[in-house]
């Protein structure tokens, strides 16, 4: 398989160890990733917030680019990922071709999730895992732009989605069912009003450690970057010890495939799951 | 409701003004309360999202723009998913924050919209987000509030992580991103 790849700015600074891992995690499945050329910033929340042309233009000219590439297109970031298909929606409402092929075929654009929850793929990521995190309780937690608005993203169930949970079932992992797999984290409010991510992700923790969970598993660098980043001062504020690392999927999937580098990927975290996971067996 | 109640007269004005910028209906709206009953941060707004809908239906156009509530949407799309009219309330948010900027009008949140002009100017500048080029120019533009220096540990726990690059990214056609803010008027 071969897939256009839109890491956007996010996985090349403060989120790299998502982008080290999905990479990984795709070779190791023989998913040949190729990453757009010259891709420019999707414009993320600050754009749609300001300036609606903005907002369609910036992922426009990324969604060109694909085009000329000629493959599907495949973005871990859910807001990238949100950004560049309500570009194409709209780009499509108004009688513009988001994307024009060369042989004017449409291409698709996939979040990550879409991509390895595709019955192919998991088999392939079931005949893939050597270790497994058996005895492991994570909870999945989507956020709101996978799933969120769903004639968008064309998510099936918007309210209680089961992609990451069946790929984290496949690692051997127990995916606990919980009510709060689509709640907000606060998002981009994280600079500006952290006050409302702080109460926000408190909600969070607590609600996936009452469910039984000893780690969160995203699929988005800004729910990650709110969870992880910002977990500590949550815990000093509101008085909690939460100790509940946030690993993203393509970590996850990375530790069960048993890809050698995974160790290096959450030395990144500031909640270390090192502990969680060499208490399981999963790492020395 | 009292005597001293406020009376509106309702002015369809600012409701089409609003509908013609989004090329979306508000009108629908019945005011089932659903979008407010989903939404993540009314705990810190000053208004209801339906509330703001009411508004605009009424033509309150400086309250609406002069309120928190707008700057405080996080954008999640609970509203837009569960509303049974189809009325696309987080759209209507972007549309009236777009507005407090073509209209002029002192904003509630003042460091929500300087964070995205932060942001939007590092995209301009080199086609990318520079992160921490965007966090300096951000807390320069949030100093007088003591902006400065919040989330100076956070930032040191995480430069310590690697997670803060120190040369920015730059794409090669950085015109073509430029060209696309002037286009927008941005």
């Amino acid at each position: 398989m071969e897939l256009s790849y839109f890491p956007g700015c996010s996985l090349h600074s403060t989120a790299s160890e998502y982008d080290a891992s999905t990479r990984a995690v795709c070779e190791a499945l023989e998913i040949d990733l190729r990453e757009l050329e010259d891709w420019n910033c999707c414009g993320s929340t600050s754009a749609h917030s300001m300036n609606a042309e903005l907002a369609k233009l910036l992922p426009a000219r990324n969604l060109e680019i694909a085009g000329r590439a000629g493959l599907d297109l495949m973005i871990p970031c859910a807001a990238c990922y949100s950004r560049s298909k309500m570009a194409e929606m709209e780009l499509a409402e108004a009688g513009e071709v988001a994307v024009e092929t060369s042989a004017n075929g449409q291409i698709r654009i996939d979040h990550i999730l879409d991509v390895l929850a595709e019955a192919e793929v998991l088999d392939k990521i079931r005949g893939s895992v050597t270790r497994k995190l058996e005895g492991l309780k994570a909870v999945c937690y989507y956020g709101c732009l996978t799933v969120r608005p769903p004639k968008v993203t064309g998510a099936r169930n918007p309210e209680n989605p089961e992609s990451m949970d069946r790929l984290v079932e496949v690692t051997g992992a127990e995916a606990i069912p919980w009510s709060y797999k689509t709640d907000c984290c606060g998002a981009s409010l994280t600079l500006t009003r952290s006050d409302v991510v702080l109460k926000l992700i408190d909600r969070l923790l607590v609600m996936a450690q009452e469910a039984g969970a000893e780690c969160v598993v995203v699929a988005c660098s800004m729910c990650h970057a709110n969870l992880d980043a910002r977990q500590k001062e949550a815990a000093a504020q509101f008085g909690r010890n939460y100790g509940i690392p946030v690993l993203y999927i393509s970590e996850l999937l990375g530790l069960a495939m048993d890809v050698p580098e995974s160790s290096q990927w959450w030395k990144r975290h500031l909640v270390d799951p090192t502990g969680l996971l060499s208490s399981k067996g999963f790492v020395q | 409701m009292g005597a001293n109640a406020e009376v509106v007269k309702p002015d369809p004005a600012f409701r089409k003004q609003v509908e013609e910028k989004l090329g979306k209906k508000i009108s629908s709206c019945f005011h089932c309360n659903k979008c407010s009953s989903g939404c993540p941060v009314t705990f810190a707004m000053d208004f209801l999202p339906n509330k703001v809908v009411r508004m605009v239906q009424m033509g309150m156009k400086d309250q609406v723009l002069r309120s928190s509530t707008i700057w405080l949407c996080a954008s999640c799309q609970t509203c837009t998913t569960r509303c049974p009219n189809d009325v696309d309330i987080a759209a209507l948010m972007d549309g009236l924050r777009e507005m407090t900027v073509s209209e002029g009008v002192e904003v509630a949140e003042e460091s929500v919209p300087l964070f995205h002009d932060a942001f939007l100017a590092e995209v301009e500048k080199r086609g990318r987000v520079f992160e921490v080029g965007m966090l300096a120019r951000f807390k320069l533009k949030t100093r007088k509030e003591g902006g400065l220096f919040k989330d100076a540990e956070l930032g040191w726990e995480m430069f310590k992580k690697g997670k803060l690059k120190l040369l920015p990214d730059k794409i090669s056609k950085r015109e073509e991103v430029r060209e696309i803010f002037r286009k927008s008027g941005a």
